[in-house]
Parts: C-alpha cells; sequence; structure tokens
C-alpha cells in the first residue's frame, strides 16, 4: 500500500459525516438539486462528492461493486482503508461505484416485494452535472425539477418497478445529485 | 460538550441509520428495518426519534423538541437536554428558527420550510397491526398492496358508528402505494402531512424508519360518502383566539368547568406577542415577568 | 383570567434530586457498598447480568444500587451502557464440558461419570425466615474439596452415542447478532436462543410453565443442569491462536423431551436447551422448555396455537427493557390523541342522541 492511501479521509469524522448526510440526505428527498459537499481526497479517478458518499455511508456491512472504470488497487485500497468496506459482484451489491457505460445497472438487486429497501444504490461518476436536460417530477419534486441524466430510458424502466428499484447518487468533482426510484423522468 | 461521540451515537450506528433514512425516502411510506440501538431513555419514550435526529443532527443546527405541541411538556425537555448534552446543537422554541424539529404527536401550525426537517416519535409504525398482530402477515400484505383489512375496518366503523371511529394516528397512503400510520397525531394534522419539508419517522422499539419527501401525496384513507374530515373542538383559543389551530381541554374548575388552549404553545405565544388575546387571555407581556 | 402552566425543567431537576435523597434513603444508616451488594446479593447481579448481557458483576452491583434494586431499571442502565461499548471481535465458543462445576444435576440417571454435585442451592433449605440473618453474624464455613481437574462430559453425550437422541444441525460458524441486526421473521434458533438468554426471567417462566400445563405439553426431563466457571477464549489473528481473555460462571440446561419418529427415522428423544449467564437456573429451565416449544415446525409436530410456540409472540415480548419502556409510555402526556376522541365520542353521542329522538318522535 502507498501512503497517501492513509490520506483524504474525514480529518473530523463525526462532524463531516453529518454535513455530508445531509447533503445527500436533502438530494435524495429533493430529486434534481445539486449539493456541495466537502471532507474527502479520494484517488483518482474518483470524484470528492463519491469519496464523501462512501465515507459517509459504507462501512463493513456495505459490499461495494466497483464499475472497471473505478476498479483500480488505489481506490480499492482506499476504499479498503477508510471504510472497510468488503468488494461483491454486481449481483450482492449495497453500493456501486463508477461510470455509466461501465455499470451493470440491470444485474443489481432492485429488492423484494417484502423488503424493497435491499436493493443497490448506484454512485454514477459524472463529466458534468447540471439542472438541464431530463425533466423529473414525483416526490420530493414540486412542479418539476431538470437534472442533466446520461440518458432516461433506463430511468423510465426502473420507475415502473416501483416500489422496487435502484436509486441512484451522481457525483461530479465536489457536487452530487440524486435520483430515488420515484422519480418520474422524460 | 461531553466524552460521548457528536450526538451521542457511534459513527457506525449513525451510518446504519443513515442508509435506512435514504431508503425511507426512496421508498415514501416503506417502513424500513433498521438495528435500532439501546438508548439511555426507555423505548416507547422517543429513542425512535431520538436516533433519527442523532443521525441527521449537524453541530450547525437549531433543535426544536415538541410534546404534544409544546416544548415545555417534561419529555420533550428531556430530550432537548439529550441534545443540548451530547450535540452541543443550538435550541430554541421558535418553530420558525429550528432547522430540525423532533415531535411527538403534533405537526407544528405553522407551514414548515423546504429547508425545516421534521422528526417523528412513532410508537406502532404498522398501521396494520392493531387488525394483524403478526408482523409475518402485515409484511406479506404491504407487498402484496393488500389493503383490505383496513378498509373494512373503516367500513365497519361506518356501519356500527354512522362514522369513521379513528380520530388519531388516521391512516393514509403514500404516493399511492404504502398504507402508513402518521404516528399518533390528531387527524386534524393529516393535510400537513404534504409539506415542503422533510418528514423522517423513527420507531425504535419497533426498530423501523420511514419517511416523506417533500411534496409527496399523502391521502387519508376514506370514501366517497365518507370523506375524510379533519376535525379539532368546536372552540377558539381561550389565551389567543385562534380558530385555526388543535386545541387542548383543560378542567378549570371542580364543578369541571372547561377552557381550550392552543396544543402548539409556539404558535399561541407568538399570537399573542402579536397582540390577540383569547376569551380568557391576558396580554403577552403581563405572565412573562 | 389564565397563565399557562409552564415548569417541565425545574420539575425534572426537582424530581432528580428528590430521587437521589430517597435512593440513599436514612443518612443513619450506613450506605450500601458495590462490593457489598456484588457479594450479598449475587443472585440479583447475575440477573442483571444476564439479562444485561452484559457480564460485568460490579457494573450490575452499581447499577442495582443506582436503580434502588429495582432490577429491570438496573438492567435497562446496563443495556444503555453496552450499546456504548466499542467491539474488539467475537469470542470462541464456551466448552461448558470443560466447566468448573459448582452443581450439577441429572434427572435423568441416578449417577453419571463427574457424579451429581448439589451445590450452593435453595432447593432443599426449609423457607423458614432465618431471624438470626437479621442480626449480624459469623457464617461457619462450609466443608471443602478439590474441583476435579477431569472435565465433566454432558449426560446427553452418553444418549448421543446410542443414537437416541436427535442430532443437532451444525448452524451458520458466525451467526447473527440480535442487537446488530434487526429481527427477521422467521428467526434461526441462534437468535432465537439469543433473544431467550437476555429474554425477562418471569414472563420466560410464565411461558414454560405453560408449556407445563398443557399448552404445547412436552414434557421435559433435565437431563442435566450445570452451574460453574467456564474460560472464555478469543482467537487473535496476530498470535495465530486463541488467548483466554477471561473467566465466567454461567448456567446450562439441557433438557430431554418426547420422542418424534417417523416411518424412515427410528423413534428418539429430542432436546430443549438454556444458557445463561451466573446462576440463574430457573431462567436456564425456562428457557430450555420454551426453546423445545418454538421448534415445532422443524421437529415435525402440530402447531396446538399455544403462545410457547408462537415465535413472533415469544420473540416480540420477551424483552422486559422493550415491554417496560413501551407499558410505561402511557404515561406521558397523551393530551391530543386523548382530545381527538373525546372529541369523536361527543360527536358521535350526539349524533346517535339525534337518532333515538327522531325515532321517539316519529
Amino acid at each position: 500500500m502507498q501512503s497517501h492511501v492513509f490520506e483524504g479521509g474525514f480529518s473530523d469524522l463525526p462532524v463531516e459525516a453529518s454535513h455530508a448526510f445531509r447533503a445527500v440526505m436533502t438530494t435524495m428527498a429533493r430529486p434534481g438539486e445539486i449539493a456541495s459537499v466537502s471532507g474527502a481526497r479520494p484517488p483518482a479517478p474518483m470524484s470528492v462528492a463519491a469519496g464523501v458518499v462512501l465515507l459517509t455511508l459504507c462501512d463493513s456491512e456495505t459490499p461495494i461493486y466497483l464499475a472497471p472504470s473505478h476498479d483500480m488497487p488505489q481506490v480499492r485500497d482506499w476504499i479498503t482503508f477508510h471504510t472497510g468496506a468488503p468488494f461483491t459482484s454486481a449481483q450482492r451489491a449495497a453500493f456501486a461505484l463508477g461510470v455509466w457505460n461501465d455499470l451493470p445497472i440491470s444485474d443489481f438487486p432492485v429488492g423484494t416485494a417484502e423488503y424493497p429497501d435491499r436493493s443497490t444504490t448506484v454512485i454514477v461518476e459524472r463529466q458534468t452535472l447540471s439542472n438541464t436536460g431530463a425533466v423529473l417530477n414525483g416526490p420530493g419534486i414540486k412542479d418539476h425539477a431538470q437534472l442533466s441524466l446520461p440518458e432516461t430510458e433506463t430511468f423510465q424502466t426502473n420507475t415502473e418497478l416501483f416500489p422496487l428499484g435502484l436509486d441512484f447518487i451522481f457525483t461530479c468533482n465536489d457536487r452530487l445529485a440524486a435520483l430515488p426510484r420515484t422519480t418520474r423522468v422524460r | 460538550m461531553s466524552d460521548y461521540n457528536f450526538a451521542y451515537l457511534d459513527e457506525q450506528t449513525k451510518r446504519m441509520i443513515r442508509r435506512a433514512i435514504l431508503k425511507g425516502l426512496a421508498i415514501p411510506g416503506y417502513q424500513v428495518p433498521f438495528a435500532s440501538r439501546e438508548m439511555p431513555m426507555p423505548y416507547g419514550w422517543g429513542t425512535g426519534g431520538v436516533q433519527v435526529s442523532a443521525a441527521v443532527l449537524t453541530p450547525d443546527d437549531t433543535f426544536k423538541v415538541i410534546d404534544q405541541g409544546a416544548d415545555d411538556t417534561t419529555n420533550a425537555v428531556s430530550i432537548r437536554r439529550f441534545f443540548q448534552k451530547t450535540a452541543g446543537v443550538a435550541i430554541t422554541e421558535a418553530t420558525s428558527k429550528a432547522s430540525v424539529i423532533q415531535t411527538r404527536h403534533r405537526i407544528p401550525e405553522e407551514n414548515l420550510r423546504a429547508d425545516q426537517i421534521l422528526v417523528y416519535q412513532v410508537p406502532i409504525p404498522e398501521p396494520l397491526r392493531f387488525l394483524e398482530p403478526s408482523e409475518v402477515e402485515t409484511r406479506k400484505m404491504h407487498a402484496l398492496e393488500e389493503y383490505g383489512l383496513m378498509h373494512v375496518k373503516l367500513y365497519e366503523d361506518i356501519s356500527q358508528h354512522g362514522d369513521i371511529a379513528t380520530a388519531y394516528a388516521y391512516p393514509v397512503k403514500v404516493e399511492g402505494r404504502y398504507v402508513m400510520d402518521p404516528s399518533p397525531i390528531p387527524k386534524f394534522d393529516n393535510p400537513k402531512l404534504e409539506m415542503a419539508g422533510i418528514q423522517l419517522f423513527g420507531a425504535g422499539r419497533e426498530q423501523r424508519i420511514y419517511a416523506i419527501p417533500p411534496y409527496t401525496q399523502v391521502v387519508s384513507l376514506d370514501f366517497d360518502d365518507y370523506p375524510f374530515q379533519p376535525t379539532k373542538a368546536d372552540h377558539a383559543c381561550d389565551l389567543c383566539a385562534a380558530e385555526d389551530s388543535y386545541l387542548d381541554e383543560l378542567i378549570v374548575d371542580d364543578e369541571g368547568g372547561r377552557m381550550f388552549m392552543c396544543s402548539d404553545t409556539d404558535y399561541c405565544a407568538n399570537r399573542r406577542k402579536q397582540g390577540h388575546v383569547g376569551a380568557q387571555g391576558v396580554p403577552y407581556a403581563e405572565d412573562q415577568a | 383570567m389564565y397563565v399557562a402552566v409552564k415548569g417541565g425543567e425545574r420539575a425534572i431537576d426537582n424530581a432528580h434530586a428528590w430521587l437521589a435523597e430517597e435512593r440513599r434513603g436514612d443518612v443513619a444508616v450506613p450506605e450500601l457498598s458495590v462490593a457489598q451488594i456484588r457479594e450479598q446479593l449475587a443472585l440479583a447481579v447475575n440477573r442483571v447480568m444476564a439479562e444485561g448481557s452484559l457480564y460485568d458483576p460490579d457494573l450490575a452491583a452499581l447499577a442495582i444500587k443506582q436503580a434502588r434494586g429495582d432490577l429491570i431499571e438496573a438492567i435497562f442502565l446496563i443495556r444503555a451502557y453496552r450499546t456504548t461499548l466499542p467491539r474488539f471481535g467475537g469470542s470462541n465458543p464456551i466448552e461448558t464440558e470443560d466447566m468448573t462445576c459448582d452443581r450439577r444435576v441429572s434427572a435423568t440417571f441416578k449417577d453419571a461419570p463427574g457424579g451429581q454435585i448439589l451445590g450452593p442451592t435453595f432447593d432443599y433449605t426449609h423457607r423458614l425466615i432465618d431471624f438470626k440473618l437479621a442480626a449480624d453474624g459469623d457464617v461457619g464455613t462450609a466443608p471443602a474439596s478439590t474441583p476435579s481437574p477431569i472435565a465433566t462430559p454432558h449426560i446427553m453425550s452418553f444418549l448421543d452415542r446410542e443414537d437416541l437422541i436427535q442430532k443437532e444441525p451444525a448452524g451458520a460458524d458466525i451467526p447473527d447478532d440480535l442487537t446488530r441486526t434487526p429481527l427477521e421473521l422467521p428467526a434461526n434458533r441462534a437468535l432465537r436462543l439469543q433473544s431467550l438468554a437476555r429474554g425477562d426471567e418471569g414472563f420466560l417462566l410464565g411461558l414454560a410453565y405453560s408449556t407445563q400445563r398443557g399448552y404445547a405439553r412436552n414434557h421435559a426431563f433435565v437431563a442435566e443442569l450445570r452451574i460453574g466457571a467456564v474460560a472464555v477464549e478469543m482467537d487473535i489473528p496476530e498470535l495465530g491462536f486463541a488467548i483466554e481473555v477471561g473467566e465466567i460462571t454461567v448456567t446450562e440446561c439441557e433438557t430431554v423431551n418426547q420422542f418424534q419418529g417417523s416411518k424412515s427415522q427410528p423413534p428418539q428423544f429430542t432436546r430443549g436447551y438454556g444458557l445463561v449467564f451466573g446462576m440463574t437456573e430457573r431462567k436456564a429451565i425456562s428457557m430450555a422448555l420454551v426453546d423445545r416449544a418454538l421448534r415445532w415446525k422443524e421437529l415435525g409436530e402440530d402447531n396446538v396455537g399455544a403462545p410457547a410456540q408462537d415465535e413472533e409472540f415469544v420473540l416480540y415480548h420477551s424483552d422486559n427493557i422493550q415491554a417496560t419502556g413501551f407499558l410505561e409510555h402511557i404515561k406521558l402526556p397523551h393530551y391530543v390523541d386523548f382530545q381527538s376522541e373525546l372529541e369523536l365520542i361527543r360527536k358521535l353521542r350526539s349524533e346517535a342522541q339525534e337518532n333515538i329522538n327522531r325515532e321517539v318522535s316519529e
């Protein structure tokens, strides 16, 4: 392990994690809203925001799937050191991380009828993130919102699975937005 | 501050609760199981709400706690002190100044804003529990969206009493899918469940967390010929003269004489500050010495 | 004119101050030390450790002192403290066969290797109040002998050798932890046993008794009840072997119950199991009976609808901290929901009265 693996975590875990969670929670509650986060300095190609999300939500109880775009030693080592989360296949992932085209969306668990919460939260690394493009409505959105999604069809299919389905967090540098399964996309 | 971790819970526990909150928001009205911890206060006294608040609070928050709408009830005082001690957060009794509000049995009268979070303490999260005691069975019913039992119950009420005989913890359907218990708020508060703020529900003993994101559709169950009606005592507040607030009834003399006052103490105080005086009230300044 | 009642903060402070005073009682009477409680109220300490799920006699004794002798309150203090403790790892399973037995009785065999050891039991005391204890007094010393260095085999192992007792399937290597994962039903036996081990003694006693009286009757013989100290070992990965980290006293009860058989399998006895921290034999026996009753499905028995057979009923109601919290919460203010009921019942009554009046006038 290289020494930088030990760096880039939260310096004041309880406080930084509390702010980070509020950002994640607010964006999950208000799909389309974009929030800035800070505190993590993960190795490339991980964004600051993706690092913050993992530090805030992941530990030994949450198996992580890394898409090929992120499945590399420095990323694995950093996640292992800072979260203790085990790595797993897409089929068993509590969290998944990668760029859109590398994520095997149809392989992730979408929950069961009795436990729809047992589904993957997918962290999608984006080059850009803005309130343009796809039009969103549903819970958390007053009239409608807009978010620059990588596509629309996958999310439309996902919404049809409700109450099952995947929940997405989009990360770009130090910013993030979320798209739960309830959001209707057009 | 104290020797405890920020907001008492260890970070692993907070992560577990935070993950449950996110899934709750993603599946509005669905009860997410979580490994509730044994808190230093009794089950049934807000351990679920306390754990949710502990997972949500940041040091920058301003925290308000109400029980029965009032900030000064003993259990509200106790919970507020707990977070003053373990999280060092600012506290307030003013609804408009609070960023996180923990509540038992009421939704504040004042409309909550988008930047406010309401955390409910929930005793029995399962709306079907009193009709079917088995968790295995009720979980199946939710999975199959089989809510016939609930409609039968409401219908039987009507045939027996001529009305739906549920006055609090009145069941709602969230976003057209899950039937949810809004906690034992009076049905007067049900229309406020559609709001701009984020609503989180914590049931510690029963190990469930659920949520309603802002602007989510929340419909109180009813029938076309017996539409849902939010009700309150047919009086004005005797202290501030408000006619639109939920009222507590007080017995004031040996003859059983009654008076009514706002259950939301902050709302009542604000109205009195603005000069409203009820039938038995005194101007605001006189009792603040 | 009415001025709203306030004063929750002051009421709490005053109540706590008064409580502290009451806890101490008459200051002319010497204060109890934690060591006195630990040594002289050891069975109370044991119950608090068992249901508090934390083996620490000094802490349990302190909790009893703080709780003014209310054991459920003391258990609550221990539980709340326990949750905050960091976890370094899990111990290896304890080997009760290697126990240094203070007590070991079998109701199924008159004698067996290791012998019957009556131990320090109330069993054959006449329950006559001993007024000598009211005065200070020295006790004589009990006769002593050296503990046997040889392991005491389980009585069950003799039945096992003959294939007379049902085999236990090996469970998952590391069972789930009831205090770290939400209970999901149906629960496996490891989780049920965890729940029973920390469940309320009185509740389990009542359930166990109900099975004896015919609510899922399954006559139990106490094959063995043993109480004594066992070593707790933990694997240390850095060392590559296990080291002893301490010693705890436990009570273990194994029951032999009515047999089952089928066309493919000759009849065999079945078993119930109880294991509890400390010297807690009433609880351990109750646990074994309830464990056995809960096993009806895996043993191919009928569900007769008895409470002790209903896993959900037993597991959701055996925890006295959950139960007492929820029970006692009804003394908290419920003005708001009661008010909504008041309005409703007044409305329903006035409508009903109108109907009656109308019918009378018609």
